[in-house]
């Protein structure tokens, strides 16, 4: 049984100008110690996906869909169940490190609760594993720095922070919500590292989040590539970087900096925006920005899916992929 | 480093006081004296050679300046000076006599606004938008517009004179004399304090690090004891000071209204009688309590705020 099964998860927000759908129809799976890395534009709908999931949504979000963890639905449960998994089994590491540790209480606090609330030690127990967090996470001194507040750290040892966190329980499932434009890029690659390495001493499962593809390629096993709330892409890490079938991920990919390519001006962003989440389009989401674009790109287009897991939303036919039927999808337009 | 800061900050604090205080032993100087007629224009005329004699030993032939600085001389010392009305007294004895009682009664009201206070503010807060929030906020709006004056018989009406649970007014230093106007002078308080701590605490509650403290499963209860509410409450542990000024001005009022012989029933009483020096002592007795508490708030809220560098005090 996978960890982590989501099906057709949708987030919606009730805004005063109307309804925004950040979130249609996500299905996947996550099993034991995979890493897997949702990339996508800001705006995609990645985090919002998470925190729904995880029951942190804004008061004027709603969710709808499954999210079974170890078989038992996250969006059913009551208050205490959901507690009982959140930050024990599943943790989350959040975007943004300058606001996400709360600025009036010490390191030790904030660290220390979590594992006293958890796991029952005493002040002393738990400091003392704090501290051991934190030097995992190479801070240097932790003993004297755990009694310092977060105004004290920088930007990149408060997203170590927010790791050490993140790692106190050992969860079985670890989410990195990354950000995208907080952090300086070589930060961003070290901690990224620094996650990944710290997954590989144990079971854990990863789940990345980030607007770089590139940031992901040595450590996830597999992508999602989310585009206007939807997945247009899925497939394991060769796939994506070497057989992209989406025009989406192929724009994404030629927008990555690489090593066999002379100079960086042949870099390019892919032109265009995403389309209004409170109106999106009846076709291809991505139709407005898409070289390849058709007739037929006016209606929803098919999903392709294999038998090794990959999938791909498009007019265009996946190579190796058959098309689901659209009838024995879902609807997501009432 | 952070307790040398805060001394170095309190001593700067300190020292902007001087000034504060000199405006408004000024002002409240001029004020008293320009309203008409003096403390001997009494019901008797007197005769004008003891008229000029009482003048001369009070000083009030000098010019107005030269009495001014003979007034600001004298206070350096800490003394206010004889009263003109209550002819046995000093003004410092005065003060010595009522300030308790008003103490009592403000530090009270004070209290029970704060608790009260935050607590409405947060349960409020808690059910935004609902049933409860609506009622207990239109209360609190209530609590805010209708003055003292106007609460104040309200609340002998009901619970004294046809209830007969609570005297009406008077003073024995007994809790059941302090109740009533314990309650009128902090209404406004509570209501205000309600009104600053739910909004602050719906601002905290969709912060970046609550969604954290949620996201480690740790209960909703213990979220917001741990760590929402010092921040919430942060607004208003600085609205304390002016807290204090509106409290201090409310206690002129409800301490006649109640018969209480606290320092606001001296006040109004020296200014009906023009007894300069009893004004002028209490006016710059509470302007000296104000300021104290104002600068008292000002250390707690940095001490409570751990991102104030006080290096960048001014
Ligand atoms: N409370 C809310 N009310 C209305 N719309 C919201 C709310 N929260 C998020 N959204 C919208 O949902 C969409 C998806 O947001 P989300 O935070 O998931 O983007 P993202 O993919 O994580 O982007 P980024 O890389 O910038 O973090 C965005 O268009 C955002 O404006
Ligand atoms: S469906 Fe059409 S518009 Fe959409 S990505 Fe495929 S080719 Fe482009
Ligand atoms: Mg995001």
């Amino acid at each position: 049984m996978a960890l982590l099964e989501v099906k057709n998860l949708e987030v919606s927000f009730e805004t005063p100008d109307g309804v925004v759908q950040a979130v249609n129809g996500m299905s996947f799976t996550l099993d034991q110690g995979e890493t897997l890395a949702i990339v996508g534009e800001s705006g995609a709908g990645k985090s919002q996906m998470v925190l729904a999931f995880m029951g942190l949504l804004a008061e004027n979000g709603s969710v709808r869909g499954e999210a079974l963890f170890h078989g038992n639905d996250l969006l059913k449960m009551k208050p205490r169940g959901l507690n009982g998994i959140r930050g024990k089994q599943i943790a989350m590491i959040f975007q943004d490190p300058m606001t996400s540790l709360n600025p009036f209480l010490t390191i030790e606090k904030q660290m220390a609760e979590v594992v006293m609330h958890h796991q029952g030690l005493r002040r002393e127990e738990a400091k003392a594993h704090a501290v051991e967090m934190l030097r995992a996470v190479r801070i240097p001194d932790p003993e004297e720095r755990i009694k310092q507040y977060p105004h004290e750290y920088s930007g990149g040892m408060r997203q170590r922070v927010m790791i050490a966190i993140g790692l106190l329980c050992e969860p079985e499932l670890l989410i990195a919500d990354e950000p995208s434009t907080a952090l300086d890029v070589t930060v961003q690659a070290q901690i990224t590292e620094l996650v990944s390495e710290l997954r590989k001493q144990t079971r854990m499962s990863l789940m990345l989040i980030t607007h770089d593809l590139a940031a992901v390629a040595e450590v996830a096993d597999r992508i999602i590539v989310m585009y206007a709330g939807e997945a247009v892409e899925t497939g394991g890490v060769d796939d994506i970087f070497y057989r992209p079938q989406h025009p989406y991920t192929r724009g994404l990919l030629a927008s990555v900096p690489r090593l066999d390519r002379a100079s960086d001006d042949e870099l390019q962003a892919i032109p265009g925006n995403p389309p209004n989440l409170q109106e999106l389009p009846e076709g291809c989401r991505f139709r407005d920005r898409c070289t390849e674009a058709m007739e037929q790109c006016r209606k929803r287009p098919p999903l392709w899916v294999s038998d090794d897991g990959r999938s791909s939303r498009c007019f265009l036919p996946m190579e190796g992929g058959r098309t689901l039927q659209n009838a024995t999808e879902p609807e997501h337009d009432e | 480093m952070r307790q040398e800061g805060l001394l170095r900050h309190a001593a700067v604090r300190l020292l902007g006081l001087i000034p504060t205080l000199l405006v408004l032993i000024t002002i409240a100087f001029f004020l008293i004296r320009m309203a008409p007629g003096g403390p001997f224009d009494g019901e008797k005329v007197l005769p004008p050679e003891i008229r000029a004699n009482l003048d001369a030993n009070y000083h009030l032939d000098e010019p107005l300046l030269q009495q001014y600085f003979r007034y600001l001389g004298q206070i350096i010392t800490g003394d206010f000076g004889p009263s003109f009305q209550y002819k046995d007294w000093t003004v410092n004895e005065l003060i010595a006599q009522g300030f308790p009682v008003s103490a009592t009664v403000g530090g009270l009201a004070m209290l029970l606004a704060f608790v009260l206070g935050t607590l409405i503010g947060t349960v409020a807060a808690l059910r935004q938008n609902t049933a409860v929030d609506y009622s207990v906020m239109g209360v609190a709006m209530l609590g805010i517009s209708i003055p003292n004056f106007v609460v104040a018989p309200l609340l002998i009406l009901g619970l004294a004179v046809y209830a007969g649970w609570l005297p009406a007014g008077g003073w024995d230093w007994s809790w059941q004399r302090m109740i009533l106007p314990v309650i009128t002078l902090a209404l406004p308080a509570i209501a205000y304090i309600a009104r600053l701590t739910r909004g602050s605490m719906i601002e905290v509650l969709h912060s970046n690090y609550i969604r954290t403290a949620r996201a480690k499963g740790l209960p909703e209860s213990l979220v917001i004891r741990r760590h929402a509410f010092k921040p919430a409450i942060l607004p208003v542990i600085s609205y304390m000071g002016p807290a204090t000024a509106a409290l201090i001005t409310g206690s002129v009022v409800v301490e006649r209204i109640y018969s209480i012989p606290g320092l606001g029933s001296y006040f109004v009483q020296g200014a009906l009688n023009r007894d300069y020096t009893l004004v002028m002592g209490v006016v710059v007795f509470y302007g000296v309590v104000i300021v104290v508490l104002n600068f008292i708030v000002d250390l707690l809220y940095a001490w409570l705020n751990p991102r104030i560098r006080y290096s960048e005090a001014p």
